[in-house]
């Protein structure tokens, strides 16, 4: 494998969907961020620990945490750090708000043709949407291969690397030239967990406008005594995007209309078997998208 | 020109259920929009599954047959889809939510800047207004789908790039032979304009694929049975319904003792903790140690002839009745009532 082999993991800070409450949705059918609680995104722990397997492989390699969020989405690049990261970039900025999977990708490929790493990880899917799309649209967008579901990279070789795939009904073995995307799996390995040591040493890694929101802070003082401690983050026109590409403009799918599944009956609803209970037990089922 | 396409996914030599479910509705969403019904095979070895597709509702069946594309890789795919779609034009792709289609539609949706739903439960076609603009459009595909852990549904739209791509998983739509069957007329793809050598970077090395496997814990709708089923023979009354519903079975303890079914799928304290969207319990009283298994389900049906088994306490719903002649009543009426 390549000396100094230059990864970047994509990872997306997420509304922990499990605890989902009313004000979720603004009235424009978009994501209300700062109403729930904020959690790195399980599948994108896999990628990250897929990387940092990687590195602890290949003599000289790197990895870095490339995300797309507010300022408040350093947090898991200073997560990652405390795992083992050497780093992160933070692509912020109002003109990406309103992304949908393909505006997303596309500032994600602006930012990555900046890094131009040799090979980019990321999650399956982030669990508040689901779509499992991000991954394959940033390698289209790269013009790079794309290997999906990954469970295990295997084997290094000179500029290809073995990866195990996990499939609906089995696995499939493949070998896939470097520079590549690789989507993996939650059946991969646990990310490791944050060591003391590194917590000490990175809980001070600061975003540029995190720095520049408390400038006299202790941390903000140590990040410009240490530029290693730096996260390296990018407005919009740092990474010299098409502007009609990006946000909701950017974004070909639109939110119609959002409607609510909260389920609150805390008291059972009596129903006896006869025909028309159970028939509107099935319509109202229905109705409710909970059955197909 | 604008018709509608649908990925024929193949298992083997196989036609995959989903890809005749996506044909079933395609062909309603043809009929609404007046246009044909193109079913995309890319495989090897697959010529002359124009006749059952037809009876699905193909009009046309477009076939890219060679070795490259059997296994499937994405790049290839990817290749023959997109110049078949910039040739063809269709205005609504749809694709299987498997892991061959979610890999590579939305490679074709960024290779052609338009939209791609992930995992729809439902397609309708309609008109949209945008809010802020005014401007209005007619006969776009609304795409239904669940969000944010299932906690929200939202329907997308693709007013202004074409095609409108959506996926859906295997059994969220019905498979049902067309009125009539269809032309099925077969049509050569001529790929060989599409793939460059490039697109063969990616080598397969082994591949090793297994029956399916029970798997409860990750079902979205689970149908349990418990000791209140009677018999094994009865048993079958909850696959039925799982069946129908797309769901898996469950089973509790007494169920699973008694030698009604499988222990792969007791629910509960000493087999697997599940949370669907739905949980029906079928004859199960609800002791703790199987409650302690499902009650983070998001809804609980209970069927029950006691009204005061404790499994009523934590249901939605809590049918009093017996499981031989509710569960036969909620096929008939979930048949009767779902699209």
């Amino acid at each position: 494998m390549k000396e100094n082999l230059k990864i970047v993991v994509l990872a997306k800070q997420v509304p922990d969907t499990r605890n989902v409450g009313k004000d979720a949705m603004t009235p424009e059918g978009t994501v209300n961020r700062s109403a729930l609680p904020a959690i790195f995104n399980p599948e994108d722990l896999n990628a990250l620990e897929a990387a940092l397997s990687l590195k602890d492989r290949v003599a000289g390699a790197t990895v870095h945490v490339l995300t797309m969020g507010p300022q408040r989405a350093a947090d898991i690049i200073r997560d990652a750090m405390f795992r083992g990261a050497d780093g992160g970039y933070l692509l912020s900025g109002r003109e990406f708000a309103g992304s949908d999977t393909l505006a997303t990708s596309y500032a994600l490929s602006c930012a990555l043709k900046k890094i131009n790493p040799d090979l980019i990880i990321a999650g399956r899917q982030a669990i508040d949407g689901d779509t499992a799309q991000v991954g394959p649209q940033v390698a289209e967008k790269l013009g790079l291969p794309q290997v999906t579901y990954a469970e295990e990279i295997t084997e290094i070789k000179t500029n290809t690397l073995i990866v195990k795939r996990r499939l609906e009904h089995g696995t499939e073995v493949v070998e896939c030239p470097i520079p590549a995307v690789i989507t993996v799996n939650a059946s991969a390995a646990e990310c490791r967990p944050r060591n003391a040591k590194r917590v000490m040493t990175y809980k001070c890694a600061l975003a540029k406008s995190e720095i520049a929101a408390d400038p006299e802070s202790a941390a903000a003082k140590r990040v410009a005594a240490k530029p290693a401690l730096q996260i390296i983050e990018w407005a919009a026109a740092e990474v010299d995007p098409d502007p009609e590409q990006l946000g909701l403009q950017g974004s070909p799918t639109k939110v119609k209309k959002i409607e609510n599944v909260v389920f609150q009956a805390k008291e059972a609803k009596k129903l006896t078997s006869a025909d028309n209970d159970i028939e509107a037990l099935m319509v109202e089922l229905i109705a409710s998208h909970t059955l197909g | 020109m604008n018709n509608i396409f649908v990925y024929i996914e193949l298992e083997g030599s196989k036609v995959a259920d989903v890809s005749l479910e996506l044909l079933t509705k395609g062909r309603e969403l043809a009929d609404t929009l007046k246009v044909k019904l193109e079913a995309v095979v890319i495989g090897h070895d697959v010529k002359g599954l124009g006749k059952e597709l037809a009876k699905y509702g193909a009009d046309t069946v477009w076939v890219a047959d060679d070795a490259i594309f059997d296994p499937f890789r994405t790049l290839p795919h990817t290749a023959v889809m997109c110049g078949l779609i910039e040739a063809e034009k269709p205005q609504i792709v749809l694709f299987g939510a498997t892991c061959v289609g979610r890999d590579f539609a939305p490679r074709v949706s960024s290779a052609l800047h338009s939209g791609l739903t992930a995992d729809c439960t439902q397609l309708e076609i309609g008109d949209h207004k945008d809010a802020k603009t005014g401007k209005e459009y007619t006969d776009l595909l609304y795409q239904i789908r669940p969000a944010f852990g299932g906690n929200i549904i939202a329907t997308i739209v693709n007013p202004d790039h074409r095609p409108q791509m959506a996926t859906v998983r295997e059994g969220v739509m019905r498979k049902e032979l067309a009125a009539k069957p269809a032309a099925g007329e077969e049509r050569t793809i001529d790929w060989k304009k599409y793939v460059k050598d490039t697109d063969l970077a990616v080598k397969i090395i082994d591949r090793q694929i297994e029956e399916r496997k029970i798997d409860i814990k990750g079902a979205g709708i689970i149908v349990a049975g418990g000791y209140g089923m009677g018999s094994k023979e009865n048993f079958k009354l909850v696959h039925e319904l799982a069946d129908v519903l797309g769901a898996e079975v469950g089973a509790s303890r007494a169920a699973v003792d008694a030698g009604f079914t499988e222990h792969a799928r007791q629910v509960g304290q000493t087999g697997v903790t599940v949370r669907p969207k739905l949980y029906i319990a079928c004859g199960i009283s609800g002791q703790i140690q199987h409650t302690a298994g499902m009650d983070q389900s998001a809804m609980v049906i209970s069927i029950n002839t006691d009204p005061e088994a404790p499994i009523n306490k934590i249901a939605d719903f809590a049918i009093t009745g017996d499981v031989n002649e509710v569960i036969p009543k909620m096929i008939k009426y979930y048949k009767q009532n779902s699209k």
